[in-house]
């Protein structure tokens, strides 16, 4: 092997592997020997699946011997949010319950990422059943930001991001349910997407609030992000909420500029963002109207509602979901007398503050005598929100926002107060009630000089043209300045 | 408009979700909880009455499949993982009472 391929996208790695000139076990090893030295500071991997991995990568270069084409991965190492069954490989979501469960089948997406030639190095750290925003909640001890160890990664999905950020991996998969995707790209200074509901298939995906979970990548690069997703997305027979219909081309027209695009900038969600955000996204829309965009302000009353409706539905619905860990089928049992006491020490034990705390909010938004002035309520706010964005999208093509209104906090800073942690996801959310996409890009240094995510929101399936604004944000971007923890 | 939440709706929440609370526990939740919804209390202030309610962001119509047989999950593969299981099944605590 020539050059080190740490660092590569996973464009470049793809091309090298597919014109032989480096092979996908070499490819392998030196991302894994990458992961063994450092992770221990990151914590961003619950496990490596050395064996799979190099399984994987054995077979990628027997196709490649045998004159066949491994597919647009071939060789590209990925990071797995273990949120996401992998049959075999134990899939913990960061829970006791789930700590000892191996799967008996695979994710669609993991199955299709497979079959594209990608090598999965292991499962990635996140909030217990991605119930979070900064990584802290995990059962497994927090995920760190790899630009600064004393930081939060962001959450749900911080180990995905933060492998990603730090070249242990080109590309991952999350889950982004009220940002999780988006918020922890943002706080670690590299791309992350949340797909339009229905257009990446959840089977496999284990369920926290089910009409807003979504499965999207993380990349270095946009590119790299529209590739990934371009291979993870399409109809599945398995989710019935999956799509039909033609999956759009995310790549032909990405570097076609942005030349007459209409780009409204929310103005609801720039209040209360910290001063360097705030200059980061004038300097975003100043950059893409420099480019031919026409960017102007523009009003979205709703969003503003977003935080409350969804801090009551998603709940709701985990506290549906979550009924299904009672320690009889899989997972972690606590053997009481009867059957009753047996659910109780089982969850009790299993289940995390975090987690506990959303299923008792989501059990009482639910309970008789609330149901109407809380669940009901927010249901009926989610299709203002709605309402509010189609009226955007009457004037617009996409929108523009921060990701997050403030750069990685520290360790410790949020976790005694939950509601300040919610308000980290103040941005993220309105997307995720809409079914939309959304991207976060990331933009220059902010406070502390950790990194800024700027978010470009699009209507449903507008896919296409949020990468192409999102290519033309990133070739204007500042670069980030500050070194990795092992550089 | 109804009130937050008291430490006996609290009691009563985790029991319906089946969880057990120490006493420092239900005061802590009590007050996070009552934290969260006072938040909520901006949406209890908005007209809503012209948006119906969304439970899902798509339009779903149910689709019917045909019904062809196909493999489902392998059965040992599942059962391995259970708790506890025999002949093929789960095994799980007494359910009903003794006979009085």
């Amino acid at each position: 092997m020539t050059a080190s391929t740490i660092g590569m996208s996973a464009f470049e790695i793809a091309t090298l592997v597919r014109s032989k000139q480096v092979s996908a076990a070499e490819v392998t090893h030196e991302h894994l020997a990458l992961v063994k030295a450092r992770d221990g500071d990151l914590n961003s991997f619950l496990q490596i699946s050395e064996e799979a991995a190099l399984a994987s990568a054995k077979a990628v270069d027997e196709m490649i011997a045998k004159g066949e084409d491994p597919g647009a991965l071939a060789g590209v190492p990925i990071a797995l949010k273990d949120n996401l069954v992998t049959r075999g490989i134990s899939t913990t979501c960061a829970s006791q319950i789930l700590k000892a469960w191996k799967p008996p089948y695979d994710a669609t997406v993991i199955l299709k990422a497979r079959a594209a030639g990608a090598v999965a190095l292991g499962k990635t750290n996140l909030d217990e059943f991605a119930m979070g925003s900064s990584t802290e909640n995990s059962s497994f001890g927090p995920t760190r930001n790899p630009y600064d160890l004393g930081r939060v990664p962001g959450g749900s999905s911080g180990g995905s991001a933060a492998a990603v950020a730090a070249k242990f991996a080109p590309i991952a998969l999350g889950s982004d349910t009220g940002g999780s995707i988006r918020q922890p790209a943002a706080l670690c200074g590299i791309v992350g997407v949340k797909p339009t509901y229905g257009l990446v298939s959840r089977y496999g995906l284990i369920a926290f609030a089910s009409s807003l979970d979504q499965i999207g990548p993380f990349a270095r690069n946009v590119k790299d992000a529209a590739l990934l997703l371009q291979v993870i997305a399409g109809h599945d027979r398995m989710d019935s909420t999956s799509l039909g219909g033609p999956v759009p081309d995310l790549l032909s027209d990405i570097e076609n500029g942005v030349e007459g695009l209409r780009i409204g900038v929310i103005e609801e969600l720039i209040d209360g963002v910290s001063p360097m955000v705030g200059t980061a996204l004038d300097s975003a829309a100043n950059s893409l109207s420099a480019q031919g965009a026409q960017v102007e302000h523009l009003s979205v009353p709703a969003v503003k509602y977003g935080l409350s409706a969804y801090y009551l539905i998603a709940p709701a619905e985990a506290s549906s979901n979550l009924a299904r860990y009672d320690g009889v089928r899989y997972g972690l049992r606590v053997e009481g007398q009867d059957m009753n006491e047996t659910y109780v020490a089982s969850r009790t034990k299993g289940f995390g503050p975090e987690v506990k705390r959303r299923i008792m909010l989501g059990t009482f938004a639910l309970s008789s005598g609330y149901y109407d002035a809380y669940y009901g309520r927010a249901q009926r706010v989610r299709t203002m929100i709605i309402d509010s964005f189609r009226k955007a999208y009457e004037s617009f093509d996409v929108l523009l926002s921060p990701t997050s209104p403030t750069t990685a906090f520290e360790l410790g800073a949020k976790a005694a107060d939950p509601l300040s942690m919610y308000l980290s996801d103040v941005c993220t959310i309105p997307t995720n009630l809409a079914g939309h996409p959304a991207i976060s890009v990331p933009y220059g240094e902010g406070e502390n000089e950790m990194p800024i995510g700027v978010q470009i929101l699009a209507p449903a399936l507008g896919e296409a043209n949020m990468f192409k604004v999102a290519r033309a944000l990133e070739r204007g971007a500042p670069l980030i300045a500050k070194k990795l923890f092992w550089e | 408009m109804p009130e937050s939440i008291s430490r006996k709706e609290v009691k009563h929440v985790a029991s319906l979700a089946k969880l057990a609370l120490s006493d420092e526990e239900e005061l802590m939740y009590t007050d996070q909880l009552a934290a969260i919804l006072d938040h909520a209390r901006d949406i209890m202030a908005l007209d809503t009455a012209k948006f119906a309610p969304t439970a899902h962001p798509l339009e779903l119509n149910n689709v019917f499949r045909s019904d062809v047989e196909k493999a489902s999950l392998d059965r040992d593969e599942v059962l391995s993982q259970a708790p506890a299981s025999q002949d093929g099944r789960f095994v799980v605590p007494r359910i009903l009472g003794e006979a009085p």
